[in-house]
């Protein structure tokens, strides 16, 4: 009963993102007031039946309602009830409902937080986000029925992924599907804004908070995948240039340069059509993710079960979509030239430099990502791009970057001359220069050039995104949100480089066999094996082995590694033991047994690789605090410069 | 049929659990960390997104033990690289050679960066001929 | 203003793009063996190890090599096809037996052929239980030839010619459409397809 309730609900929650769009484009362009409050309602209606859905879906998994075919597949009775809710969006289907959710909650805020906005504008925005709300409820209905019923009911279901039974990875897809969806809002904003064909600065500060926060999810949805790759996939690596990965840090680049363009936009009327484009490709970027994700178009280890139906209604929906959004583009964008400039070395070119560079790496990502695609397609051959290619050609562009980002953070919009700051950046440039070769030097030893340009860069960028909170707190001055956000954020750069450049430098792993009361030397730590004992859980058996870890006779830490079976998929799985300190991670992954009670095992010496997750959290932070600045919340003073947005604020 | 074996060829790489060894392949630390390399930049074709290094695969394991008695012979990278080519051609390797196929991926990065510098020299020297100030809208920097 | 029209033109293409790849199959990879002579192998029998079968014996007549094994579920599947395609007889057909990963031992050291002749006797028994396709059948037992071939998944079957160059692989399990479509035509021109 429960299941048809939500198969009910989708669909209503479909018949209502008709009505959000219709009226919502209709109305505006009509110019009819009542038309366009009819929106308001619709949008409030999806997201009840949206939720209604996604809570049917939960209830169902909460139940071990089994007599549904997606619950049957994902979940299983012996699952932990976390896992359960978790298991919502463990695959295809339910990740869907989850994404729609997710967009009705995302336009309900939109709806809830526009009074500072003309009712057009809205009416717009609301209008593209129902149009695209449609297309995913369809999908979702014709393609990807996840209360589609089993008969007969099975006995009990065939679990979850065991790889997903992890509480990094629970979060990890609302995370990113969060991210993902606020894409949808700059884009909506963006295509508002050329159906209206008006376009300034105060458009973009209603766009910026709403850019930030797709963006901060973003960061850390992505963060968070990063971090379960680590210890669960056991492989100690943290980004390892998978297809899937890529697909989610492509709109990551592309929002990190639209929230800088948008600055741009908001303070000085500038960039405008450039603004629009990276907010429509920010969204048709996260859309191609889950293209490339759903339609087994290209290899990864992530990717769902492929189905090319499935693939083909994406792409169709992908193409009308964005499509439709470039072509207003290229009839629109001539319209918002403006004709104000701003001296070479000035803020504003700092931020096109960071905006080059950061498309450049979106470009190189995106080739790389698709390459082999396009040479089997000319019939070249198949070939494999990966790591080796990623890793060289992503610091080409990063580089120059994150030199230009201390200078940049100081420069002074339309002139910057440096004046104040000129002696206190070379100042600080000569000490991160120091410290930045003496200190990796002393500690860790010598790795390569690029190893102490990366502590150099981070410590710099780590001083001088200090300098302007520092200085202002002594002076007693106010502090705005939005720079003490943005200074936050780019300290937790810095944090990234350095943890992402030492532990790539200097991490130490090695494989070797141990059997209880042998102990081994690695990395100036000694390892011995205690003991080895077999664990039962619910829904899973384990040999778990007890590793303790001295320096210099003095205990360090005791790790715990798991080799697992889970019972229903019967998939062998590694826990890896990991004892992690705020300098380095000691890391035990247990491989097979070797007879004679000998495992071998993979032993890792990680330092400093908290910094990335940590760095990563820091700059997520920094995005939800420049988020909250106050003159988001203030009606513009300067309204009556805009005389459309004013004739539109009175009553008709 | 196909999708049958599909199915079973994903069978055997969904078990999360990476290669681990029983010891280092090589009393040399310089050979062994050739091994790692090599193992890392070639391509499990049994488990598609993973190096022959971390698979747990039957073929990785046996591609391993194939790398390893290949540089205990004194194989070169280039002549172990052409060995796995010849047999599994360039899918295996995960850096593709420099070919006239691969040309653009491998200029891309450069290409991307000067092409992204040359735009962004040329909007600076138009924009520094224009006003400051756009009078239609002169942006809230100062608000 | 076609600078306006660049990102429509880029991202049309990419559609296309993606719209051809849709149906496009990512598993099969195409071997680079094809025009190039076969590796040379000597093997010891299935059904007797001490006899020792080499690729010269087989020289200058065209032949099949079917890579398989007993754990393989793939060559279940096509194992009734394959002897349909056995009772034509339109060329030898040589099993290439291989157990699932190089049956070594934790030093990676070969096992001695006590050891592996339980694996050598699940092949046999399949043969005998299922019907015997092959002319002959070899072990491979530490995949050198299989490795040699580039094989990375059974089945897979090669179509070998009279200077031992390797002219066509069909990867996956074979059928009697894929046999009549991609190898009877090679076969053809030096000898009858009647049967």
């Amino acid at each position: 009963m429960i299941a048809e309730l939500g198969h009910f609900a989708l669909i209503l929650a479909f018949c209502l993102t008709l009505p959000q769009a219709f009226f919502g484009l209709v109305g505006a362009h009509a110019r009819k007031p009542h038309w366009m409050r009819v929106t308001n309602g619709a949008v409030a209606g999806h997201f009840v039946f949206a939720a209604v859905a996604f809570a049917c879906l939960a209830y169902a998994f909460y139940v071990n309602d089994f007599s549904v075919l997606y619950v049957a597949q994902n979940s299983n009775s012996a699952l932990p009830t976390f896992y359960r809710f978790a298991a919502v969006w463990g695959a295809h289907e339910g990740s869907l409902v989850l994404w729609l959710f997710m967009q009705a909650a995302w336009t309900l805020s939109v709806a809830g937080f526009s009074r500072n906005m003309p009712q057009g504008m809205t009416s717009r925005v609301l209008g593209v986000l129902g149009v695209i709300s449609a297309g995913f409820a369809l999908f979702i209905l014709t393609t990807s029925n996840p209360f589609e019923r089993l008969w007969p009911a099975a006995v009990d279901g065939r679990d979850l992924n065991p790889l997903l039974q992890d509480p990094a990875l629970a979060v990890h897809p609302p995370m990113l599907y969060a991210g993902y969806v606020g894409m949808s809002v700059p884009f909506a904003f963006a295509v508002a804004a050329m159906l209206e064909g008006k376009l300034d600065s105060i458009w973009a500060r209603w766009v910026r908070p709403w850019a930030n926060i797709a963006w901060m999810f973003l960061t850390i949805g992505i963060a968070l995948g990063s971090w379960w790759a680590y210890y669960e996939l056991g492989w100690g690596g943290w980004w390892f240039w998978d297809p899937v990965e890529n697909a989610s840090f492509m709109p990551w680049l592309i929002a990190t340069a639209l929230i800088h363009s948008l600055a741009v936009t908001e303070k000085r009327g500038l960039f405008k059509s450039w603004t629009l484009l990276l907010s429509i490709t920010g969204f048709s970027l996260s859309l191609l993710g889950t293209f490339l994700v759903r339609s087994g178009i290209i290899e990864s280890v992530h990717a769902f079960a492929s189905d090319p139906s499935r693939g083909l209604f994406i792409l169709v929906f992908l193409g009308l979509c964005i499509g439709v959004a470039l072509g207003l583009y290229a009839w629109r964008a001539p319209r918002f030239r403006s004709q104000a400039g701003f001296a070479p070395i000035s803020r504003e070119s700092f931020l096109l430099f960071n905006n080059v560079l950061l498309v450049a790496a979106t470009g190189l990502i995106l080739l790389g990502t698709l390459y082999p695609m396009f040479l089997d397609a000319f019939g070249l051959g198949k070939i494999s791009v990966g790591p080796p290619y990623f890793t060289v050609a992503f610091l080409i562009p990063m580089l120059p970057l994150a030199f230009l980002l201390a200078p940049g953070m100081h420069a002074s919009w339309k002139r910057a001359t440096f004046e104040r700051t000129k002696r206190l950046l070379l100042t600080l440039f000569a000490i991160a220069l120091v410290l930045g070769i003496a200190i990796p030097l002393v500690v860790y030893g010598w790795h390569s050039v690029l190893t102490l340009v990366g502590v150099i860069v981070a410590l710099w960028i780590a001083f001088s995104s200090l300098i302007e909170p520092l200085q202002r707190l002594r002076k007693r001055q106010s502090l705005s949100a939005s720079v003490l956000g943005m200074s936050i954020a780019h300290f937790g750069l810095a944090l990234f480089i350095l943890g992402a450049t030492i532990v790539e430098s200097h991490k130490e792993e090695a494989d070797l066999s141990l059997a209880p009361g042998q102990s081994t030397e690695h990395a100036g730590f000694v390892f011995t094996m205690n003991s080895l004992r077999e664990v039962e859980c619910p829904n899973y058996r384990a040999i778990e082995s007890e590793i303790v870890i001295t320096r210099d006779g003095e205990r360090v830490a005791m790790l715990h590694p798991q080799k697992r079976i889970y019972r229903v998929q019967q998939n062998p799985m590694t826990e890896a033991g990991i004892a992690g300190a705020w300098n380095r991670d000691l890391f035990a992954a247990m491989g097979e047994p070797l007879g004679n009670g000998a495992w071998s095992l993979r032993l890792q010496y990680k330092p400093m690789v908290r910094f990335i997750w940590l760095g990563a959290f820091v700059v997520a932070l920094g995005g939800l605090i420049a988020a909250c600045d106050r003159r988001y919340r203030q009606r513009v003073a300067a309204e009556a410069t805009s005389p459309a947005a004013a004739a539109d604020a009175k009553p008709a | 049929m196909r999708a049958i074996v599909v199915a079973l060829m994903l069978v055997f790489c969904v078990q999360a659990a990476q290669a681990i060894d029983a010891g280092p392949a090589f009393e040399d630390p310089a050979l062994q960390a050739r091994y790692e390399r090599l193992g890392r930049e070639l391509r499990c074709l049994q488990c598609r997104s993973e190096t022959i290094f971390d698979s747990n695969a039957s073929l990785a394991v046996d591609l391993r033990r194939q790398l390893r008695e290949l540089i205990a012979e004194g194989k070169s990278d280039d002549e172990i690289m052409q060995y796995m080519t010849d047999r599994y051609s360039d899918y295996v390797r995960y850096k593709p050679p420099l070919a006239p196929r691969t040309v653009l991926l491998w200029a891309a990065p450069i290409l991307l960066v000067l092409g992204g510098v040359g735009v962004a020299i040329t909007v600076i020297l138009r924009k520094s001929r224009l006003p400051e100030d756009d009078p239609v809208d002169p942006g809230l920097g100062a608000s | 203003m076609w600078r306006y029209l660049l990102p429509v033109g880029i991202f049309g293409v990419l559609i296309a793009f993606f719209f051809a790849g849709l149906g496009r199959d990512k598993q099969t990879l195409p071997s680079p063996l094809i025009g190039k002579p076969a590796p040379e192998w000597s093997l010891p029998r299935l059904d007797d190890p001490t006899q020792v079968i080499s690729s010269k014996d087989l020289a200058g007549q065209k032949y099949v090599v079917n890579v398989w094994g007993p754990w393989c579920v793939g060559c279940q599947v096509e194992h009734p096809e394959l002897m349909k395609i056995a009772s034509r007889k339109a060329v030898p057909m040589i099993g290439l037996t291989v157990p699932q990963g190089a049956l070594v031992d934790k030093q990676g050291e070969p096992l001695p052929l006590e050891d592996v002749w339980s694996e050598m006797q699940l092949g046999l028994r399949w043969l005998r239980e299922l019907g015997d396709p092959y002319d002959v059948s070899v072990f491979d037992q530490l995949w050198k030839t299989a490795i040699d071939l580039g094989v990375y998944g059974a089945p897979e079957t090669f179509l070998i010619d009279e200077h031992g160059t390797v002219i066509h692989k069909h990867t996956g399990p074979i059928d009697m459409a894929a046999w009549e479509r991609d190898f009877l035509p090679k076969i053809a021109p030096s000898r009858s397809t009647g049967g």
